[in-house]
């Protein structure tokens, strides 16, 4: 048996379908993983995440530290609630996982990836020797995605209390309430907000929001909502291996101030040196409009060379193929050995779907 | 596992056979195989005419999740595809023994039955998967 968020017997109630996810029993599905898809981006749904790691970051060099770990910079969060979305980079440049940090009253709060946790926690207190820090997870916290276009609305009727402020929230923004933190953050590519909050009382809010006509989403449809909006999973997109710079994460590094060091600086230098000869791949978008799908680890061949792709899957709310896909660059034809048969894909660039549309050309 | 149509015969590889009065068969996968593989996305079909062996690759499923082989669980001609799977993919959910059927074929060789699974087998199969 797995561990259990809080609301393992909700999702069961629900008729979630269970699978393994990173040593979780997590809902990857309540029925069709496409119902669920087209709920959040046509309404709403809420997503049970506690499986993710929640680390609170405090003491006197809790900024520098932060500073140093990150390639993105945190003193860019100018107050409190601020949020950032960083890679955290190992000495060679290679990204050993992706994040989310957001300034909070006793310093920072850093949610990383459930199926990282351990080498990210090892890495946390590796680097922060020498830095006067509090380094403390945060397992007692659950946390709830509620994503669509009635999202907000949904989540101010059941939260009263908390309605002004949420609704003066801007993108990548977040408040403190209590044990409770909620943000404007997510990973679907519609408004909506993560609740961080004590998980005993999470069965309750998760009751209310059903009770509002917000359906469950299981981690099947946030795969698929996530690619449509052309965000990277860890360990798929990208990895220790993979600069970000060949995952479509250059614009979340701050090359200024100059003089800020950060862990894989120098590394990250030579990427780019390397990128700016051609040298380096990129992660592009491709697009197959007819039938067929394109899948993880399907070859590709451009007018370049070789590529990869690295996740792919139907996108429900275009009806046909999406993928991301890492390829030389400056390539301008592209084809797919899917299932032996080479196919003509289009590339675009690698954001298909936001608010409920199209968005690529 | 409920409602398995007593009148089918099962592959291990989860497909399911109907044996129709005039002697022709129609094939289709099983309501376990349809659970397991999610929403279905595509279906491909083989062309009416051809001809396929027992146990050899005859269709493709894809779902939200994975591309799987379908095997023909029996030897014979096809004669018909279920032309709705086309447009409706998703019919393979709703209904996999009736509406969601995905071809029927002439047999040429019956004794093949004797190789599937009825429905009490097929589901202790399922259970011990």
């Amino acid at each position: 048996m797995g561990q259990h968020t809080s609301l393992y017997q909700n999702h069961l109630d629900a008729g979630a379908k269970m699978v393994d996810f990173a040593g979780w029993d997590m809902p990857i599905n309540y029925g069709s993983q496409i119902e669920e898809h087209t709920q959040v981006r046509t309404a709403a749904g809420v997503f049970d995440v506690s499986h993710m790691t929640v680390v609170d970051v405090s003491g006197e060099d809790a900024k520098k530290f932060l500073r140093y770990l990150l390639a993105n910079d945190v003193a860019r969060l100018h107050e409190c609630g601020c949020a950032l979305y960083s890679a955290m980079l190992n000495h060679e440049g290679g990204v050993i996982d992706d994040l989310i940090v957001y300034r909070v009253s006793f310093g920072y709060r850093v949610v990383v990836n459930c199926a990282t946790r351990q080498k990210d926690l090892t890495w946390l207190s590796d680097i922060s020797q020498g830095f006067s820090v509090v380094i403390d997870e945060k397992p007692e916290l659950a946390i709830l995605a509620v994503h669509g276009p009635l999202a907000i609305e949904k989540l101010c009727e059941i939260l009263p209390e908390h309605a002004e402020r949420i609704q003066q929230l801007g993108n990548f923004r977040g408040f403190e309430a209590g044990a409770w933190f909620i943000a404007r953050t997510g990973y679907t590519g519609e408004k909506g907000v993560e609740l961080i909050f004590p998980e005993n009382e999470a069965p309750e809010l998760w009751n209310k929001l059903l009770a509002a006509g917000t359906k469950p989403v299981g981690l099947g449809a946030r795969d698929t909502l996530r690619l449509e909006a052309g965000m990277n999973l860890y360990g798929h997109d990208m990895d220790e291996t993979i600069s970000p710079l060949a995952a479509n994460m250059g614009q979340t590094i701050a090359w200024d101030p100059p003089d800020r060091d950060f862990v894989g600086k120098s590394a990250l230098e030579a990427a780019q040196r390397l990128q700016a000869s051609g040298g380096l791949p990129q992660l592009v978008g491709l697009v197959l409009e007819q039938r067929g799908v394109l899948r993880e680890g399907q070859s590709v061949q451009t007018d370049k060379g070789e590529g990869i792709i690295t996740s792919g899957s139907f996108s429900p709310t275009l009806k046909h193929s999406i993928a991301l896909a890492r390829i030389p660059l400056d390539s301008e034809s592209c084809r797919v050995d899917i299932r032996g048969t080479l196919t003509e894909v289009r590339i675009v660039k690698p954001n298909f779907v936001r608010f409920g549309k199209k968005v690529y050309e | 596992m409920s409602n398995i149509p007593d009148d089918l015969h099962f592959a291990s590889t989860h497909e399911w056979v109907r044996v129709n009065e005039d002697g022709t068969a129609t094939v289709g996968i099983s309501n376990h195989a349809q659970d397991a593989l999610g929403d279905i996305v595509f279906v491909e079909l083989p062309e009416p005419g051809s001809r396929i062996n027992a146990r050899n690759e005859v269709a493709v499923v894809e779902s939200v999740k994975a591309a799987s082989d379908i095997y023909s669980p029996m030897s014979g001609e096809i004669t018909t595809v279920n032309e709705v799977l086309m447009d409706a993919p998703e019919t393979v959910n709703s209904s996999p023994y009736e509406n969601g059927w995905f071809y029927k074929m002439t047999l040429s060789d019956d004794a093949e039955l004797d190789d599937l699974m009825g429905a009490d087998a097929y589901s202790d199969h399922c259970e011990d998967e």
